[in-house]
């Protein structure tokens, strides 16, 4: 099967849409003090934190914690009401404009509040984490100020109610995360990876403009949910398409799609808390969370839809295969994020939103959790990322341990663990819309997931100890700031699955988000057949749970766990038994050459173009600028001559002039 | 008196031309001012006939010519002051020797 487009649907005259209703003033002032919150902490520890010693931390955190404590209220407000709920209001006309009016309108609904709950408590955690991990850093202050910064930002992009303000806050957490990943900017390394994460999604930005200019031209409005009406039956099905791809393209940098995937990885160079919140857990989720927001528009152009199922699954392998044989403890978590990402875009391509929604939350909490138990790791071994130089660490950091191999579990698809539950969901709702082939290479993936995620486990936590000797007496838990979070992290990682995910087929969180994309199912004719457990659907979860189970093993079997050997030579044997593995080997150890492909493109050849432009502004348009200039002063140069200086031939040319002028006169008079 | 307004303006005009030659072929600046005043004289000579020989333009006339009358002491009072302003410091009432402005 593949997607169709329901023209009848098309009309705006399906089942009824989910009405927007006004906030009460309660709900406005509750939405606008958590915007305020982080902006107030941001402008206040920006602008004071110098003077604010040794916790300039205390106003940052006390604004995250109070806008969590509103989010949670409003988020768990509206998805526990009966009906589902949807109200926004406007703040005022950001832009009066004639044709165009640009409100600047927040919107809360069942999408908004899911993802209200990953990126606070995540959020909260996170800064929480961050007293430990940067407490011996000198510029705390500039770093809680942009952790403020990037809050406000994603907050703002997930309740915006219109295009442009989306965009808007796009930017803003484009800026953030620039920020934050070249945060140690002395070093140069972390420059780079800002200056590259900044470029990648520059590029992809520029596209989403253009898709945000198309879906105004055809639509006439930059309201995200007014601009749903008229757009299945705006214009030709191609230019829906390419609208959509436009817009897809900017989520796709946003969320480090295949072929922007490269600056995800470059962008472990920030701080680890930042690797948690920004390039796991929240930001890197806009790009799914706006596909999400405007699935009409993008169940208009099925064509675009089986694309972004189609790069989402291809990032999930790339990213997978990659994620094999790094030595960086933070970039095999980075390429597993680009992985679980790509799950997500497949889900969104193939129609299954709410499980792609799913998986973001799991991931979130998931991904959230391994990136602070990884920095806990990395304090524990006094700044090593080499995998190579950790082992049998098991014991010596009980609690990141425990907490890290339940995210690794929770990652791997093993129930009943969060991610099991999205994950299934995404491969089993796939198969069951008809896209096969994203089932199987999802399943592939799975089992790369776990091979990789226990890899990394024998890796760093168990065998033989290859830390530094020097390294080796000094390796601690973490201070109680830092382990708490990780504890409190577990707890949803744990549960999240299990509480939102049940029962099977009829569970919490499809009752949560299904009105909202009910119009977008409508329009691709998706009609899910009843949910079988002893069936269909039981079959799909033995196999995803088989293929994980069976990546664990391998990975259990060659890398060790607890006590047990690692069997490292036959590590080596396989990778260097014959020419076919050892390119496989190196290939993904340099990324499949991406990075080298980009200098080639870009830096060589690019490079190139650039020159060539530049001559042509240096010598043509600066030419005829500088041109204009040099002929006029020559001119003047030459002429200047005729002024003697003598005031006689002054006065004789006013003669000539008076005779001149007389002569004419007489002539026109006669 | 002629009882002809062309012999008026005849003289006139040989008047004004012989000034417009002074002015623009003498070097010293004191004969360059007696030939503005020959010219203003000539012009005045020319309104006085208009007014003489056409008895409406009779007063406007006579009220033109004072104020030429005027303006030309004005002017010679001012030119004067300038030309030996200029004598003191250059030396000379040649006026090609006045040209370091051009530059």
């Amino acid at each position: 099967m593949d997607l169709t487009f329901n023209a009848e649907a098309a009309t705006g005259h399906g089942a009824e849409t989910l009405s927007l209703t006004g906030a009460s003033s309660e709900q406005a002032i509750a939405m606008l003090l958590i915007l305020a919150l982080p902006l107030a902490g941001f402008l206040l520890t920006g602008l004071l934190g110098r003077r604010m010693g040794e916790r300039p931390w205390i106003i940052a955190i006390a604004a995250i914690l109070i806008a969590t404590g509103i989010g949670t209220m409003l988020a768990l407000g509206a998805l526990s009401s009966e009906e589902p709920v949807r109200y926004g209001f406007t703040l005022y006309t950001w832009i009066p404009a004639g044709d165009l009016q640009v409100e600047f309108g927040f919107l809360f609904d069942n999408l908004t509040a899911a993802m209200m709950i990953v990126v606070t408590w995540i959020g909260s955690m996170v800064h929480i984490y961050s007293i430990g991990y940067m407490a011996h850093d000198d510029a705390k202050w500039r770093f809680f100020s942009y952790l403020n910064l990037f809050m406000f930002s994603m907050l703002l992009l997930i309740m915006a109610d219109s295009l442009l303000v989306i965009f808007a806050a796009w930017e803003l957490v484009g800026l953030s995360s620039y920020l934050l990943i070249g945060f140690w900017y002395k070093r140069r390394a972390p420059k780079l990876a800002a200056k590259k994460s900044f470029l990648v999604n520059r590029v992809a930005d520029q596209s989403f403009l253009i898709g945000i200019m198309g879906v105004f031209l055809l639509t006439g409005t930059m309201n995200v949910l007014d601009s749903f009406v008229g757009f299945a039956s705006s214009a030709e099905p191609w230019v829906r398409d390419l609208v959509a791809l436009l817009l897809f393209v900017g989520a796709a940098g946003k969320s480090a799609q295949f072929p922007f995937h490269v600056w995800l990885p470059d962008a472990m160079e920030g701080p680890t808390p930042v690797s948690a919140l920004i390039h796991a857990a929240t930001m890197v989720n806009a790009g799914v969370y706006f596909i999400a927001r405007t699935s009409p528009i993008f169940a208009s152009a099925p064509e675009t839809m089986v694309l972004v199922a189609a790069i989402g699954t291809f990032t999930a392998i790339l990213a997978a295969s990659i994620a094999l044989t790094q030595k960086d403890i933070k970039r095999v978590l980075a390429y597993s994020t680009l992985s679980q990402l790509g799950y997500m875009f497949a889900a969104l391509g193939v129609g299954a939103f709410v499980a792609a929604i799913f998986h973001l939350m799991a991931h979130g909490f998931t991904k959230g959790l391994l990136f602070l138990g990884s920095g806990s790791v990395i304090h524990a071994v006094s700044g090593e990322q080499d995998m190579n130089r950790m082992g049998a660490l098991w014991r010596k950091i009980p609690i990141t341990h425990w907490t890290f191999l339940i995210a690794a579990l929770s990652l791997a698809g093993i129930p009943p663990l969060a991610a099991f539950f999205s994950k299934d969901s995404v491969l089993g709702e796939s198969f069951i819309l008809g896209f096969t082939w994203v089932f199987v290479i999802g399943a592939i993936v799975a089992a790369m997931t776990g091979f990789y995620m226990f890899r990394l486990m024998g890796k760093t936590f168990y065998g033989k100890s290859h830390v530094d000797p020097g390294v080796e007496p000094a390796i601690h838990e973490s201070p109680r700031s830092m382990t708490v979070p990780l504890l409190l992290l577990a707890i949803p990682t744990i549960f999240l699955g299990m509480v939102i995910g049940l029962p099977l087929g009829d569970s919490t969180i499809l009752h949560w988000l299904e009105p909202i994309f009910l119009p977008a199912e409508e329009l691709l004719a998706i009609q899910f057949p009843e949910y079988e457990l002893f069936g269909v659907d039981g079959a799909l979860i033995i196999v995803s749970v088989a293929v994980a189970a069976l990546g664990i093993g391998v990975g259990i079997w060659l890398f060790g766990i607890f006590n047990s050997r690692a069997r490292l030579e036959t590590v080596e044997s396989l990778t260097d038994r014959n020419r076919v593995s050892r390119f496989f080997y190196t290939a993904s150890q340099n990324k499949w050459y991406f990075d080298d492909l980009n200098h080639l493109v870009f830096y060589r050849f690019g490079g190139k173009v650039a020159n060539g432009v530049m001559w042509f502004d240096v010598k043509v348009v600066d030419g005829v600028v500088n041109g204009v200039g040099t002929i006029t002063q020559s001119v003047g140069d030459n002429i200047r001559h005729i002024q003697t200086g003598h005031v006689q031939n002054y006065a004789l040319g006013i003669a000539l002039g008076l005779v001149g002028m007389a002569a004419l006169f007489m002539l026109m008079a006669r | 008196m002629s009882q002809s307004l062309e012999a008026y303006l005849v003289l006139s005009v040989l008047l004004f031309g012989i000034g417009t030659f002074g002015f623009l072929a003498k070097r010293n600046a004191i004969a360059m001012l007696m030939s503005i005043e020959l010219m203003l004289n000539a012009v005045n000579l020319s309104i006085i006939a208009f007014g003489a020989f056409t008895p409406e333009l009779a007063a406007q006339a006579s009220t033109i010519a004072l104020f030429v009358i005027a303006v030309a002491a004005g002017e010679a009072t001012v030119g004067l002051a300038i030309v030996i302003a200029i004598y003191r410091i250059r030396r000379t009432p040649l006026v090609d020797e006045y040209a370091s402005m051009k530059e």
